[in-house]
């Protein structure tokens, strides 16, 4: 971190020594426009894939909570794409996501609707991206069951004795105990999401005009593409303190809904 | 009062309540199995598409199954490229990962669960918050370290770095250290045994699901890496598995069914890991999870 923060002062092309340019790459990253479309890009995805994701596995996870029978299949089929997650399901995203050729326009177009460009279009790549991601977020699934799991069930035997229909009991029982384990995967999901840009640099490289350019993707070409060593350790920079303050206003907001039995 | 009353003469009717009850069942089978074809739908099409036509896969409108199939596409992909090697290279790399990841996380895993010392919860408040920085916040850095020391274009960078610890195994571990009792370790220690040794004879092998867990999650972190082998490996004969996915991408933009059936085969041994060790995937995952609560 330390010798990020150095490097950022500098001006450096790996091919000669670095020379100390004080705050030039802070002065040049305020003007620089693919700056904020890379950080919008990056937060746009990153609250899209992380709230979505975090509904929908807490979603799944309730009802297999509901004592279903073959419970370690459903487990399964639903934690499977999480764990191959990688560069061969990125091909394949790739794939089904075509305009013409890919499975979801095919089915879309099953039922008379046609379908977007997806990956091709500058409006419709990062939805692309973040349905994707919550295919691959299964894990979730199983922090959440573990939770659900561990909830007693005479808070429910209490609740439905005083009258709490299935709504009351989900919002007044189930949300407040698993509101910890929400706040942890609101979390560690966001952090994540940032790691989404290796798998982009394979699926578009950031296109169409930068519609999927993510802030890992752009230090990437900085320091990597153009050899901008600075002035990717400033990027990486800007990045850590949005990160601090993404995760600090979230402990801020926690404060407000996350219950913690303990207290 | 009156919703009281309103649950008694619901229980009143024993027969209502059932039929509710098996009606809010299939509902909730209705949207599971919907959920699994949604899930499972993405890994058919990556099998159909495999076996289709070089033509098949560019057919409009698509068509779900192939009309013939092609097996040749598995074969004829893989000696696309030298895929042989760069299988040779990944159980290499991820190999020496994961031995490194299993040795440096341990050791801090059991100071932080049994050593007393001084600041410890603020080292260990510490170690938790660099699971906070992603990985390409240090890329610049590091990449610029393993370049001082002449390392680009070998697997040092690869695996080093899984040889200084990963705070997440180490978190992991160190919860799963914690619920093995203290009079074990007590009663070695009585016998003579130092720490290294409690360690080895006492901690490990009553923490075999956790090794288990952090085993299969190294392994498949280091299998899937991309972005180390893209930024350090320049010689193709060095690639990894995940590399060469990529390159047979830049090379065969259109082969899909190819491209499918190589990536089918890169990912067979990270499906069979997950059924063999799924109960390990669960607990470790839950473990780290619950760590929130």
């Amino acid at each position: 971190m330390v010798a990020s923060a150095l490097i950022s002062f500098t001006d450096w092309s790996l091919l000669s020594s670095p020379h100390w340019v004080g705050l030039d790459n802070y002065r040049q990253l305020i003007r620089d426009p693919v700056f904020y479309v890379s950080l919008r890009n990056t937060l746009y995805f990153g609250v899209g894939s992380v709230l979505l994701g975090v509904v929908t596995s807490f979603l799944i996870a309730i009802l297999l909570n509901q004592n279903v029978r073959g419970l370690a299949f459903f487990r399964t089929v639903f934690y499977l794409p999480s764990v191959v997650a990688g560069i061969a399901t990125a091909l394949l995203w790739v794939n089904i996501l075509h305009p013409d050729f890919g499975l979801i326009n095919y089915l879309l177009g099953l039922i008379g609707i046609q379908g977007p460009g997806w990956l091709a279009s500058e409006a419709w790549a990062i939805p692309a991206l973040i349905l994707m991601s919550v295919w691959g977020a299964g894990n979730t699934i199983v922090i959440y069951l573990a939770g659900l799991q561990g909830i007693p069930t005479t808070l429910y035997e209490a609740a439905t004795i005083d009258g709490a229909g299935w709504w009351r009991r989900f919002w007044h029982v189930t949300v407040p105990m698993m509101s910890p384990v929400i706040f942890f995967n609101l979390i560690t999901g966001f952090i994540a999401s940032l790691q989404a840009y290796v798998l982009v640099l394979v699926m578009t490289n950031g296109g169409p005009a930068n519609a999927t350019l993510l802030f890992g993707l752009y230090i990437y070409r900085q320091a990597f593409e153009y050899f901008n060593m600075g002035y990717a350790a400033a990027l990486s920079w800007i990045l850590f303190v949005v990160i601090i303050a993404v995760i600090g206003a979230q402990f801020w907001l926690a404060r407000r809904w996350v219950y913690y039995e303990s207290r | 009062m009156a919703t009281t009353g309103a649950a008694l003469s619901r229980t009143g009717r024993p027969m209502d309540i059932h039929t509710v009850r098996k009606l809010q069942r299939a509902f909730v089978y209705v949207l599971l199995a919907a959920g699994t074809v949604i899930f499972i739908l993405p890994f058919l099409w990556m099998l159909t598409t495999s076996l289709k036509t070089s033509r098949g896969v560019l057919t409009f409108p698509p068509q779900f199954f192939p009309t013939s199939f092609e097996w040749r596409n598995y074969p004829e992909g893989w000696s696309a490229l030298p895929f042989n090697r760069f299988l040779l290279n990944t159980l290499l790399v991820t190999t020496l990962a994961v031995v490194g990841n299993l040795i440096s996380c341990t050791l801090p895993a059991y100071a932080f669960a049994r050593l007393r010392a001084r600041g410890r919860p603020i080292m260990f408040a510490a170690m938790l918050a660099t699971m906070a920085i992603p990985a390409e916040v240090t890329l610049v850095p590091q990449f610029i370290l393993f370049t001082e020391l002449h390392m680009v274009n070998t697997y040092w960078p690869l695996f080093l770095p899984a040889w200084f610890g990963y705070a997440y195994f180490i978190f992991l571990l160190r919860q799963f250290f914690m619920t093995i009792p203290r009079e074990l370790d007590e009663a070695a220690r009585i016998d003579g045994a130092g720490d290294l040794r409690i360690l080895w004879s006492i901690i490990l092998p009553l923490s075999k699901p956790a090794i288990a867990a952090v085993t299969v999650f190294a392994f498949i972190g280091n299998w899937n890496n991309l972005i180390a082998p893209l930024i350090y490996l320049r010689s193709q004969e060095k690639y990894t598995l995940a590399l060469g996915l990529k390159l047979f991408q830049g090379q065969f933009i259109t082969q899909y069914n190819q491209m499918m059936a190589v990536s089918i085969i890169t990912l067979l041994p990270i499906v069979v890991l997950f059924f063999i060790a799924q109960k390990a995937f669960v607990r470790g995952i839950t473990l780290t999870g619950m760590g929130g609560r």
